[in-house]
């Protein structure tokens, strides 16, 4: 198990290799669609985003609400892929991390190689006990979006699984590959 | 004639949307277990114990097993013996779905317009509603809570009666490595075979929600459950899509007569976390 703290820079994370179990503690940002193409947008009209993203972490999800006296409702990661159109962008200009589900397209693939990504899974429908490794959480921008507003959260321990490392190997092929020839 | 109170179906309603996106359905949690003890890979065995865990947890606490707890579908069984009084059916239903995902502390998740505004409707309506007349006092009510990461991955095909069998496993194979990793494996999957093309997806839809391990009564397509099921447990895809033998729970098939020019088949793709409840009043 390989411990990380964000924020995360070229360095950590050209360590990391697809297929690796990571735990993941720090600050981190969460973001879905609605919330990218706000992103995006912002970038367009030459304003700054939320969040400075240089090193930073977005998680994909759009949790329960939480109930009075706890910080987070349920919230395992959605499809990445609905983010595919927004990420090498983002990409390019710092993000390091992303944290999701499901298949990333070869442009998402490309900007992590290029400029020193990975792309992260937890394991999807996992959403109860994900909030437990969440001890805080503050909304930061477009809180009109409700679930898909962007929250920052300080995370302890979160249980990840490298997807795609910065080379581009892909777990979801490896993996499947893997089994198959064990066979 | 039986009457039903309004007020009484509300309070079902809203207890079923809290229950089913709570408690993960005992035929889906054995399941699990069985698939654990059969999985070898480390990583896949791994990933089955957290969903098992996952599912405890959110038992104990009554939170969500999934943030996701989607667009609530309501299944009515109604006798034409019954006479609701105290209000429309219809409000009743939504009230239902309004409270259960209010005083469950469940996602909001529907937009208003699908296309131009996609305006948070914030509180979860409309809820999406089945009626069925049967004979009889009966009042059934079947709540599915379905989270899109699988329903985006859910298909349809309007095949030619000359594709035959191999047809249908073909598209059947090609909707499962379509969803991969996306659909949240183990997955739940129902195929409808016939009808229409709107009548297919509600068979698929009511093939996925039959329980695990039960069978079509029809013998050749009960061996095509099981052959499909272990194709598709073949595909290395394995739980969250890491890798291993553990891509799907279970693969059930409901038919339909159809017309002489067509064979509609449709998948209905949904998750481990595959919801629902039901009540009768
Ligand atoms: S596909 Fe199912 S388990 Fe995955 S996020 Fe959606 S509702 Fe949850």
């Amino acid at each position: 198990m390989i411990e990380l703290q964000t924020p995360l820079t070229v360095e950590k994370i050209r360590q990391l290799h697809a297929g690796d179990e990571v735990t993941l503690s720090g600050t981190i940002y969460t973001g879905r669609d609605a919330a990218h193409k706000r992103l995006i947008a912002l970038l367009d009209e030459r304003k700054p985003l939320p969040f400075d993203i240089q090193d930073q972490t977005i998680f994909y999800v759009g949790p329960t609400p939480n109930r009075p006296g706890s910080v987070f409702g349920s919230g395992g990661p959605t499809t990445s892929g609905r983010m595919d159109a927004y990420s090498p962008r983002l990409i390019s200009l710092g993000l390091r991390a992303m944290i999701g589900k499901g298949y990333r397209n070869e442009d998402v693939k490309q900007a992590i190689m290029t400029y020193g990504g990975v792309y992260f899974g937890a394991i999807g429908g996992a959403g109860a006990m994900m909030s437990s490794c969440i001890e805080e959480c503050e909304i930061i921008a477009f809180e009109d979006l409700g679930p898909e507003a962007i929250r920052k959260l300080k995370v302890k321990n979160m249980p990840l699984v490298v997807v795609i490392d910065s080379q581009g190997n892909d777990l979801y092929e490896i993996g499947r590959k893997n089994y198959l020839n064990k066979k | 004639m039986r009457e039903i109170q309004c007020k009484d179906i509300i309070e079902t309603i809203k207890t079923l949307c809290i229950e089913a996106t709570s408690i993960l359905p005992q035929d889906v949690y054995e399941s699990l277990q069985t698939r654990y003890e059969q999985e070898d890979g480390l990583l896949a065995k791994k990933t089955l114990e957290v969903l098992m865990k996952n599912a405890d947890l959110a038992k104990n606490k009554m939170m969500p097993i999934c943030q996701d707890t989607g667009m609530a579908f309501v299944y009515l069984t109604i006798g034409q013996e019954i006479h609701i009084t105290g209000g429309s059916l219809k409000e009743a239903v939504e009230e239902g779905v309004r409270q259960g995902y209010q005083e469950g502390y469940l996602r909001k998740s529907v937009v208003d317009d699908p296309l131009f505004d996609r305006v948070n409707t914030k509180d979860n309506t409309p809820a999406i509603i089945y009626y069925e007349m049967v004979e009889g006092d009966t009042f059934h009510v079947k709540v599915a809570p379905k989270g899109f990461g699988s329903e985006n991955m859910s298909q349809i095909k309007m095949l030619k009666p000359s594709d035959g069998i191999e047809g249908v496993k073909d598209f059947v194979m090609k909707v499962v490595n379509d969803a991969g990793p996306n659909a949240c494996p183990p997955m739940v999957i129902g195929v409808g075979i016939g009808g229409s093309f709107d009548k297919v997806t509600m068979l698929a839809k009511k093939a996925m929600m039959r329980d695990i391990g039960t069978h079509h009564p029809d013998a050749r397509y009960a061996a095509l459950e099981d052959e499909l099921l272990t194709k598709i447990n073949e595909t290395g895809i394995g739980p969250a899509g890491y890798g291993g033998k553990t891509t799907a729970l279970s693969l059930n098939i409901e038919t339909f007569p159809t017309h002489i020019a067509g064979m509609p088949v449709a998948v209905s793709i949904c998750c481990h976390v595959a919801r629902h409840k039901e009540a009768d009043l």
